[in-house]
């Protein structure tokens, strides 16, 4: 029988080719990314483990994106201790305020295609973007691999997500992926890996596959698998017949398969205060807003961007809405100030933050108090996770974001 | 086998990890510091009511979201004996054998309410009034884990140092 996309990049690390569903392995890691917020507590154990070096620093990667810029005093002790241990350690990959870690790792070629890559955050499965298992781990298990380059793991069920056809006009990745986290609901897809297949995805960007690659922890997986294709291998700076490899046999055998038609889907929001709790714009319709924001590892990509100046070109956003828009990365930020888009959204009356974690990880740059809305295009909206509990935040599409900027309530693109 | 007894504090659904710790706790210095706001954005009382010894009962899906470790460091330090839910997210489920803490899956969520008493035998039942629930066994390899106290001491003891 044959082998699903997470069985054969398992068994490709492992060399054991009959790796199945179920068994524990362990695995040689290919890359790992810490980021600020936990570098000094991955330190402390790593110390406390006994471990002196790290077993390859080229595998390391440090991002700070959190904590950037800073918000509070304290938070400068994080980058006192991550300072210390690039140094230390000889690390060469290390950005500073270069954006945020999700958006780095595969867009500076850190996660590839075929990897396997553990990162302190659970928005880890992005890299499945490009057909790399990559997820999630805490900060003890990152020291025990950066003292050993090994790490166990439960190879995975695989859920098949297949859509076909052409989304509708207003529709994007984000309302696709919303529907089907609502579908699975929070927990669907725990300790399983997703698959998506079908024309619909690819015809998709790499940057829309990571719109759904992102969230798909949002349903419990363990990752969120895009098959690498023409604009995968460009995108990573890889020759697509080195990663041929990377695909299901046809007659892998999936737990389950679940098929959408891509023409069905429409504008979509989470509601407070759960990722699930899935309803269509037009039911929301009206729900006034005092904040949007536009941005994250979800959807702040050049393409998010793009569809929000065009939304917003010429126009003011409303009057009493505080408009944030947060490019995912440098490169992104200095590419839409090339494109006019970070001008034109400025001229809207949109507020342009550095690139990182800011406002979606609730810590700075537009947190909000009790009984204000935000509608926001990040990835979750946990009670508290902008602010007070007393929030209502509503997670949607770049083009829901830019069109309820300029109406000042809940609106999908006509 | 080991035994204990608790009191029980009963949660929901979906617990995430921002409802355990709120990330604008996460910077301060120690775990003890953050240990008081836990459950704040949904139960801000619960920290200061927990004993040690008690146990947390909740429904599906508990530590869904972040991988924030300090989520089960926190309920360690409050002396949670354990948590018992009907799921567990991974990422948590992982993070809280890597420190120590004991998690069972069960549906007792479907019977009990705040502030019974439960007995635990570990691998064997959940009794809650005169009701046994059966405890299926974890994998070898996260009972090493556990038995050794951990990771951090698991580690310790492959590099010579316990």
């Amino acid at each position: 029988m044959g082998q699903t996309l997470i069985e054969k990049i398992i068994s490709h690390n492992t060399g054991d080719a009959s790796v199945r569903p179920g068994q524990i392995v362990t695995v040689n890691v290919d890359r790992v990314m810490i980021h600020d917020i936990f570098i000094p507590f991955v330190v402390e154990k790593f110390r406390e483990m006994g471990f002196t070096k790290v077993w390859d620093p080229d595998k390391v990667v440090l991002i700070y994106d959190h904590l950037v810029p800073t918000s509070a005093v304290e938070d400068v002790r994080h980058f006192k201790i991550g300072d210390a241990f690039v140094k230390e350690q000889g690390l060469t990959h290390f950005h500073r305020a270069d954006g945020i870690c999700h958006q780095l790792m595969p867009e500076m070629g850190y996660a590839r295609p075929g990897q396997i890559v553990f990162g302190t955050d659970s928005h880890t499965t992005t890299y499945g973007c490009v057909g790399c298992f990559s997820s999630g781990i805490g900060y003890t298990e990152m020291a025990s691999i950066l003292g050993t380059g090994e790490m166990w793991c439960r190879v995975p069920e695989t859920i098949r997500i297949e859509i076909d056809g052409d989304l509708p006009k207003g529709v994007y990745a984000k309302d696709v992926i919303l529907t089907v986290i609502g579908d699975l609901r929070a927990d669907g897809a725990t300790y399983k890996s997703l698959e998506f297949s079908g024309s619909c995805v690819e015809k998709m960007s790499v940057s829309s596959r990571m719109t759904m690659s992102n969230m798909s922890i949002e349903c419990g997986a363990k990752c969120a698998l895009f098959v690498p294709d023409e604009k995968t291998a460009a995108f990573s700076g890889v020759s697509l017949e080195s990663v041929s490899w990377v695909k299901p046999d046809p007659d892998a055998h999936y737990e389950r398969v679940i098929y959408y038609n891509a023409a069905d889907f429409v504008p979509v929001v989470a509601c407070p205060s759960q990722v699930d709790n899935i309803h269509p714009v037009s039911e929301k319709a009206g729900v006034k807003v005092d904040e949007v924001f536009l941005g994250s590892c979800t959807n702040g990509r050049l393409e998010d961007l793009a569809v929000a100046a065009r939304i917003l070109k010429g126009k003011k956003i409303a009057p009493y809405v505080n408009m944030i828009v947060t490019p995912a990365s440098r490169s992104i930020y200095r590419e839409a100030i090339k494109a006019g888009y970070i001008e034109t959204l400025a001229e809207a009356g949109a507020m342009i933050t550095q690139p990182g974690c800011g406002l979606c990880c609730g810590r700075a740059g537009g947190i909000l108090t009790d009984g204000e809305t935000v509608l926001a295009t990040n990835n979750r909206n946990f009670l508290g996770r902008m602010g007070t509990s007393g929030v209502n935040i509503y997670l949607g599409s770049p083009a829901t974001a830019a069109m309820t900027a300029l109406t000042g309530v809940i609106t999908a693109e006509a | 086998m080991s035994s204990f007894t608790g009191k029980i504090w009963v949660l929901g659904d979906d617990i995430d990890t921002d409802i355990i710790i709120p990330t604008e706790y996460l910077a301060l210095p120690t775990v003890d510091d953050m240990k008081k706001y836990a459950f704040s954005p949904l139960r801000p009382e619960l920290a200061g009511q927990i004993q040690s010894g008690d146990i947390i009962v909740a429904g599906k899906n508990f530590g869904c979201g972040s991988s924030r470790e300090q989520a089960p460091e926190i309920i360690k330090h409050l002396g949670v004996a354990c948590v018992i839910a009907k799921s567990f997210a991974r990422i948590f489920f992982r993070n809280s054998i890597n420190n120590g803490l004991l998690l069972i899956e069960s549906d007792l969520y479907d019977h009990v309410k705040e502030g019974d008493e439960i007995s635990v035998t570990l691998g064997e039942s959940i009794e809650h009034d005169g009701v046994s629930y059966p405890i299926s066994p974890l994998p070898k390899n996260l009972t090493d884990i556990l038995e050794a106290g951990g990771l951090v001491k698991a580690m310790q003891k492959r590099n010579g140092l316990i």
